[in-house]
């Protein structure tokens, strides 16, 4: 493909020495700029509490002791941290799948009186960033209207809000939108119910957009922090990164960065094996509105 | 862009002679039945934890409520509060200021690296990947990290200062640094997302616009000033207003970098809201500041909606 500069210009040696020098620049550069900080977790966790107080540092750790892994996980009940997470994106993901899937079907397929209003109403929530809407929320989360059930301490208070994302609901809407109706109508015409065409012909054909709004819908949940301090306060409660925040004052330097890098290995290993669908998301993201 | 969920929607007419049937009226109702059963889900979550908000956001900030006694109506008390608060300029000017900054770094930075990678033909997968590693860490994680590269002591900035002999800096404990020191980490673990919208954009410029504007004679940076930016003036343009309205909203660095010290140098406005709510036990206090960011944030809003539009007409 064509780019900015000439394919001409790269076949000179002049060109070829510059093509390789920024190269090379543009690769040390991104190495050290977004690799080394995470080098220098992983070993700074195996170094001991005298070593990392050391000037200069060591480069590489004197002796490699995973035992400060194991004492992070014990300290500071990161099995516990992981297992409410997990539980708080897992159901997050399922809940907002089951809610934000059939919404956007019965508004792209089955268009009731007042869809496109419903439906602007959905996307108007875009325009109000989460941060502004946290306190009146919060009040919501501790004492729900007409209900007046607390929600504080329990995963519903995670996971009833994560399904209300206009975002995702536009973009399952979207996607239904290009699913022809005739597909739909032989199916009608058979004596299949909504439930069912939904089942067996628009989630089949929709495996794509399921996968991406799958995958932010847990990275988010599990990336989120403000929200989670908020309404799950209790220690045996809090996830990941809230219970390592609120007990990182008390605990050792090195068992601190042991726990921080086990805090990161599970969305890096989702980046790994996703990263097709999460790249997909981010360029979806852009073209929102 | 190359996406598969950018599939432009397809129009079609509702229902061709539906109203002429007999029975089509009772077809109506069973569709609308059917449909508000699958909203219903929806229409709940958003109603609860979406569109309520709003309204009691609004009602929030002009009562006092300690949530024992009935809610009071105290007009511009709340906001008379907020103002007089000596932290109140601060956190404006500190958001402002914070906001600024990562503009200045973490706006041209991306599209700089975007053009670059974009003329790459090697590596191409690697750079990729690790500029969007940062992204993928919790912001917490990240966040403390960065705590511990700007310790003081034996933290590696200051390591890294004194190897090539530069004297050490306090970073976070100064009133001068403590600031840039928090876009820094901020702009670490965001630039990434820019950098990949960028490059998906670059890489849907058609390439004979380049070949004819060489044949114009227009050199390397002609051509980026007349092709390559106006062809993505528009996304230059959204991602402008997104990083605002983003960074504008910006608490867990204070939170848990700086508590918002020192002397109120890195207070912002949500950090503020914040600690009005949980800290202070003023519920009305916080929501007077939260609907002010709200407006100002609903300026930029409105016209990220009307450049959106624009793009995809």
């Amino acid at each position: 493909m064509r780019t900015l500069v000439s394919p001409l210009s790269l076949r000179s040696w002049h060109g070829r020495l510059i093509y390789w020098t920024v190269l090379v620049a543009v690769v040390i550069g991104f190495t050290i700029a977004f690799v080394f900080p995470l080098y220098w977790m992983v070993t700074g966790a195996l170094k001991s509490p005298d070593e990392l107080a050391q000037i200069p540092p060591s480069f590489f750790p004197t002796s490699y002791d995973f035992g400060v892994y194991a004492d992070a996980w014990d300290q500071l009940q990161l099995g516990v941290f992981l297992r409410n997470t997990v539980l708080y994106a897992g159901g997050a993901w399922l809940f907002t799948l089951a809610v934000d899937v059939t919404a956007a079907y019965a508004l792209s397929k089955l268009r009731p009186f007042f869809g496109k209003v419903i439906l602007g109403a959905m996307l108007a929530t875009l325009m109000i960033p989460p941060m502004v809407l946290l306190l009146p929320t919060y009040l919501v989360a501790k004492d729900v209207p007409i209900f007046g059930w607390d929600l504080l301490n329990t995963p519903w208070a995670i996971w009833l809000p994560a399904a209300a994302n206009g975002f995702f609901v536009f973009l399952l809407k979207r996607f239904f939108d290009s699913i022809p109706r005739e597909l739909l109508e032989a199916a009608e015409i058979d004596g299949a119910s909504p439930l069912r065409i939904l089942w067996s012909i628009v989630l089949p054909v929709s495996r794509p957009i399921l996968g991406v709004v799958s995958i932010l819908s847990v990275v988010t949940v599990w990336k989120d922090f403000v929200w989670p301090l908020l309404v799950l306060p209790e220690t045996d409660k809090m996830s990941i990164s809230v219970g390592i925040a609120s007990l990182s004052a008390q605990m050792p330097q090195n068992v601190l960065i042991a726990s921080l890098v086990i805090a990161s290995l599970p969305t890096i290993l989702v980046f790994f094996v996703f990263q097709r669908s999460i790249m997909a998301g981010l360029t979806a993201g852009s073209l929102k509105g | 862009m190359a996406v598969l969920t950018a599939k432009p929607p397809v129009r079609r007419s509702p229902h061709p002679g539906a109203a002429h049937h007999p029975g089509a009226a009772r077809r109506a109702v069973g569709r609308n039945l059917t449909a508000y059963g699958f909203l219903c889900g929806a229409l709940i979550c958003f109603a609860f934890f979406s569109w309520y908000p709003m309204i009691r956001e609004i009602v929030l900030s002009f009562q006092e409520n300690n949530f024992v006694d009935a809610p009071r109506w105290v007009g511009l008390d709340n906001f008379r509060t907020v103002v007089e608060d000596p932290a109140f300029r601060s956190a404006w000017l500190n958001t402002a200021a914070f906001t600024g900054l990562a503009l200045v770094v973490g706006y041209a930075v991306p599209f700089v690296l975007a053009v670059v990678l974009n003329e790459l033909r090697h590596a191409k997968a690697y750079l990729r990947f690790v500029v969007y590693l940062p992204v993928m860490l919790p912001p917490a994680v990240a966040v403390l990290l960065f705590k511990w590269f700007y310790d003081p002591g034996a933290g590696l900035f200051n390591q890294v200062l004194d190897g090539v002999g530069l004297p050490p800096l306090s970073w976070l404990d100064s009133t001068s640094t403590a600031l840039i020191s928090l876009v820094i980490v901020s702009t670490w673990m965001n630039l990434g997302t820019g950098t990949l919208i960028y490059l998906a954009a670059l890489q849907s410029i058609p390439g004979d616009l380049y070949e004819s504007a060489e044949l114009d004679g227009a050199g390397l940076f002609r051509r980026l000033w007349h092709v390559t930016i106006p062809q993505t003036k528009l996304i230059l343009l959204v991602m402008l207003l997104l990083q605002v309205v983003a960074t504008m909203q910006v608490f867990i660095e204070p939170y848990l970098l700086t508590g918002g010290g020192p002397e109120n140098a890195t207070v912002t406005v949500a950090y503020l809201m914040y600690q009005y709510a949980f800290n202070f036990g003023d519920f009305g206090g916080g929501g007077a500041l939260g609907l002010m960011l709200m407006i100002v944030l609903l300026v930029f809003s409105a016209f990220y909606l009307r450049v959106s539009r624009e793009e995809t007409r």
